[in-house]
């Protein structure tokens, strides 16, 4: 009798141990320095740094990397995530909306989710997913068909599923959302369909929406006579990048993408909030606390999706991103306001700033019908691949691209869920060869430190780790080690793939793995 | 009894649904709803420049890909073909299907019979008389103007330059005309990711070697570690760049420049008509 109790009682202390394995709390993800061998979040941390604490690989050895394991999707186009892994486990997403955990030492497939999605979704740019957030027991995704869903981490089961919007008027999802507290946080994608944008919270229990916040405010709202007529409706300011999270102040900053039609003015005058703007939100409300428009009345498709990332430096507390548009805005998190804007890379559309310091558009940046050229490109100078942030360097690093286009418009009537641009683009055959670089650059006063240039410009990431390296891939398939002072490359793997993803590192028993997306295998590397 | 209604009944539904179902698919891959319709002409002409104005040029007269004011194309000319090659792609060319380039949203079967419209308004008429002859254009190809010594021409001719086979049938003449009068003025821009499926850009490269020697040719491909590329006997070089001394890259081309001393009008008229194959056969 006794020993069957005691017997009972293992079981209990056993099956408690299990359940408590490999949960992940909000005070992990608050915390995930503490424990450098996890990738806990999209950009590795609440600040956006998308910097390793981990230092096995670094300078002095990085030139003996070797391939360690590769995992292929078995699908076509392009593999944008960044893979997660917590306690020995790798969580990721794949083209078509897969997801996917694998035995992060030896990459053997634990198991595969594949969501069956509509023949008719409206993708702008391929059938893409950039990955998943982590919460307690359950791994989320963000959807094609523009749902929200929490699968089971150790099985792949579906939990919930819920509906943000009809994908059919041209919503869809392609970010990683972030899990905060007990909610996750996702933005829309849609701004080549005349959508009207929205961030969205969701409860991680039960899949209930917690708030909605419409970056294109609706009438009576501070901004709407932002805002010409009824174009309000059809504004487009998507928000589909991961944006970060502030602990300390419980702010989510969030950034947003372009208005509706991208390259097309007309027929929606004004500045048109919140389109390529920083977002800062109470995270419990949604309710915006501030905002900063980096590129007012956007006719060039300059989204301001990248990534922003907190930096703390002293006294201050700075919010930093290299924009679309070419430009390097530092702002104070507090209270939003410009601190420096500095070109880090080929610009034409901007002569001067306003009061605030902003750079303001030339009147003949403006796209006619007959197409006028403008640097940067409508990809930009940069796009949604993360930069970096090393806090050993004090440098923030950024993957630009040098593209200047042949801007045209062509007017579209809106019909809902149909391709609304309004506009054309195309590189001009009078312009320089594209090109692109991993430029270095000093947050304290917007100074280029070095620059690593790229053959043809990538949609690579960039990755800082505390062994003094940066990694970054390339167009040409490249997968690439710097020295994070110097820009010295130190070593590189043909892939056999274009990289369209960002970097990221982990460690399994001691050992210390990076890992990147190319072509449609996921890579990873780590010393012999 | 009721059963046998019943079936009777899903009989003459099935065959009104078929009716329908022929009625309503044929006409929308074979007969253009809008043929002559200035208004979907002009819709076209912007939805033109959104998805095709990168490789075919604005107005449609050329760039990367073909110029599609010419009245006869290569891979069909018929109305059906046009919607046919728009929706689906053309295999084995850069030509992509319908919403598949990665960039942007694919057309409606609406959007594309507009772009139809739009083309049809600006077709040129092919010239009846040809340029020039075609006869004496192969002679002087094969021959005097050395244009095969780097040429390909139905299988026939060099490999340091552009393989001609269907050039005449996809550019213009003043096209053909300026590639051969300033050879460097068209030469391949760079490359976007979406486009590098394209064949090579027949960019110059010199390589300046340890020992002193140069190689001289066209780049096949290259990174930032590694070249690939044919020098002008055709021998295929691959080098690692730490092993060499140097790399001069030129947006000059190897092909020299053609002006009137060395090809007349006349013998370039005879070139194109041979290339355009009127005759040649």
């Amino acid at each position: 009798m006794t020993r069957v109790k005691h017997c009972a009682f293992v079981l209990i202390v056993a099956i408690t141990a299990a359940g408590s394995y490999g949960q992940v709390t909000f005070e992990r993800l608050v915390n995930a320095a503490k424990e450098p061998q996890n990738w806990l979040t999209y950009s590795g941390d609440y600040a956006g740094r998308r910097f390793s604490p981990l230092d096995q690989i670094n300078t002095a050895n990085a030139r003996s990397l070797v391939a360690k394991w590769v995992y292929q999707t078995a699908a076509t186009g392009k593999f944008e995530t960044t893979p997660l892994v917590v306690d020995g486990i790798l969580y990721a997403t794949g083209q078509d909306d897969r997801a996917f955990a694998l035995d992060a030492r030896t990459g053997r497939p634990i198991w595969l989710y594949q969501r069956q999605l509509p023949a008719d979704i409206r993708p702008c740019c391929g059938r893409v997913n950039r990955g998943l957030a982590i919460l307690g027991d359950k791994v989320f995704m963000a959807t094609l068909d523009a749902h929200v869903i929490a699968l089971d981490a150790k099985t792949g089961n579906l939990i919930w599923d819920v509906s943000a919007v009809d994908y059919k008027n041209g919503y869809s999802f392609t970010l990683a959302p972030l899990a905060v507290k007990n909610f996750i946080v996702v933005g829309i994608s849609g701004g080549e369909y005349g959508i009207r944008g929205f961030i969205d919270a969701y409860d991680a229990d039960t899949g209930k929406r917690k708030w909605r916040f419409y970056t294109v405010p609706g009438p009576g709202e501070p901004g709407h006579d932002s805002w010409e007529g009824e174009s309000w409706k059809i504004g487009g300011a998507p928000a589909w990048i991961t944006g970060v999270y502030d602990p300390a102040t419980n702010q989510l900053f969030w950034p947003t993408g372009n208005p509706s039609p991208s390259n097309r003015g007309e027929g929606r005058a004004g500045d048109n909030l919140y389109s390529n703007t920083l977002l800062a939100l109470d995270a419990d409300t949604g309710k915006l606390n501030w905002h900063f428009q980096f590129t007012k009345h956007d006719e060039h498709d300059w989204d301001a999706t990248q990534v922003p990332i907190m930096i703390d430096s002293g006294a201050k507390h700075l919010i930093a991103q290299a924009n679309r548009n070419g430009f390097f805005y530092v702002v104070d998190r507090t209270n939003g306001k410009l601190l420096s804007a500095n070109a880090y890379a080929k610009t034409t559309w901007s002569g001067g700033k306003d009061a605030e310091g902003r750079p303001v558009a030339n009147k003949e940046s403006s796209p006619t019908p007959e197409g006028r050229t403008v640097c940067p490109g409508a990809i930009g100078s940069t796009n949604w691949m993360s930069p970096t942030f090393d806090s050993q360097t004090g440098l923030f690093y950024v993957t630009a691209r040098e593209e200047c286009d042949i801007f045209s418009t062509a007017p579209q009537p809106y019909e809902a869920g149909h391709a609304y641009y309004g506009s054309a683009y195309f590189p001009s055959d009078k312009a320089e060869p594209y090109w692109g670089a991993l430029r270095a650059l000093d947050p304290n006063n917007g100074q280029l430190k070095w620059e690593f240039r790229h053959l043809s410009p990538t949609y690579s990431g960039v990755l800082s780790t505390a062994g003094g390296l940066l990694f970054t891939g390339d167009a040409e398939g490249n997968f690439i080690a710097l020295d994070a002072a110097t820009g010295k490359p130190l070593w590189h793997f043909q892939m056999g793939g274009a990289v369209y993803a960002s970097p990221m590192a982990f460690a399994v028993d001691g050992r210390e793995y990076v890992a990147i997306a190319a072509g449609s295998s996921l890579y990873t590397f780590g010393l012999p | 009894m009721r059963r046998m209604q019943a079936l009777r009944l899903r009989t003459l539904e099935l065959a009104v649904l078929l009716v329908l179902l022929t009625s309503v698919n044929v006409p929308a891959a074979d007969r253009n709803p809008f043929a002559g319709d200035p208004k979907a002409a002009k819709a076209g002409e912007f939805e033109f420049r959104i998805n095709c104005a990168f490789c075919h040029g604005l107005g449609a007269r050329g760039g990367r890909g073909p110029d599609l004011t010419h009245a006869q194309k290569r891979h069909g000319s018929s109305d059906t073909d046009l919607f046919q090659n728009i929706s689906n792609g053309i295999p084995g060319t850069a030509m992509p299907a319908n919403g598949t380039n990665g960039q942007g949203v694919g057309m409606t079967d609406e959007e594309i019979w507009q772009i139809i419209t739009y083309l049809r308004s600006i077709e040129v008429k092919a010239p009846s008389q040809p340029i020039g002859n075609a006869i004496q254009g192969k002679q002087l190809f094969y021959g005097d103007a050395n244009c095969s010594l780097c040429h390909m021409f139905e299988g026939k001719g060099g490999r340091v330059g552009p393989d001609l086979t269907g050039a005449g049938a996809s550019r213009t003449v003043e096209a053909l005309i300026e590639s051969v009068r300033n050879p460097s003025q068209k030469l391949a821009w760079g490359l976007t990711e979406p486009t590098k499926e394209f064949a090579q850009e027949y960019e110059t490269v010199t390589v300046f070697m340890p020992d002193g020697k140069q190689i001289k040719g066209v780049a096949f491909n290259e990174d930032n570690f590694s070249l690939q590329m044919m020098d002008a006997n055709e021998k295929i070089h691959l080098l690692e760049k730490d092993k060499v001394s140097s790399i001069k890259k030129s947006r000059e081309s190897l092909m020299p420049v053609y002006d009137n001393t060395l090809l007349s009008d006349e013998d370039l008229h005879d070139i194109i008509a041979y290339l355009q194959g009127v005759g040649s056969k």
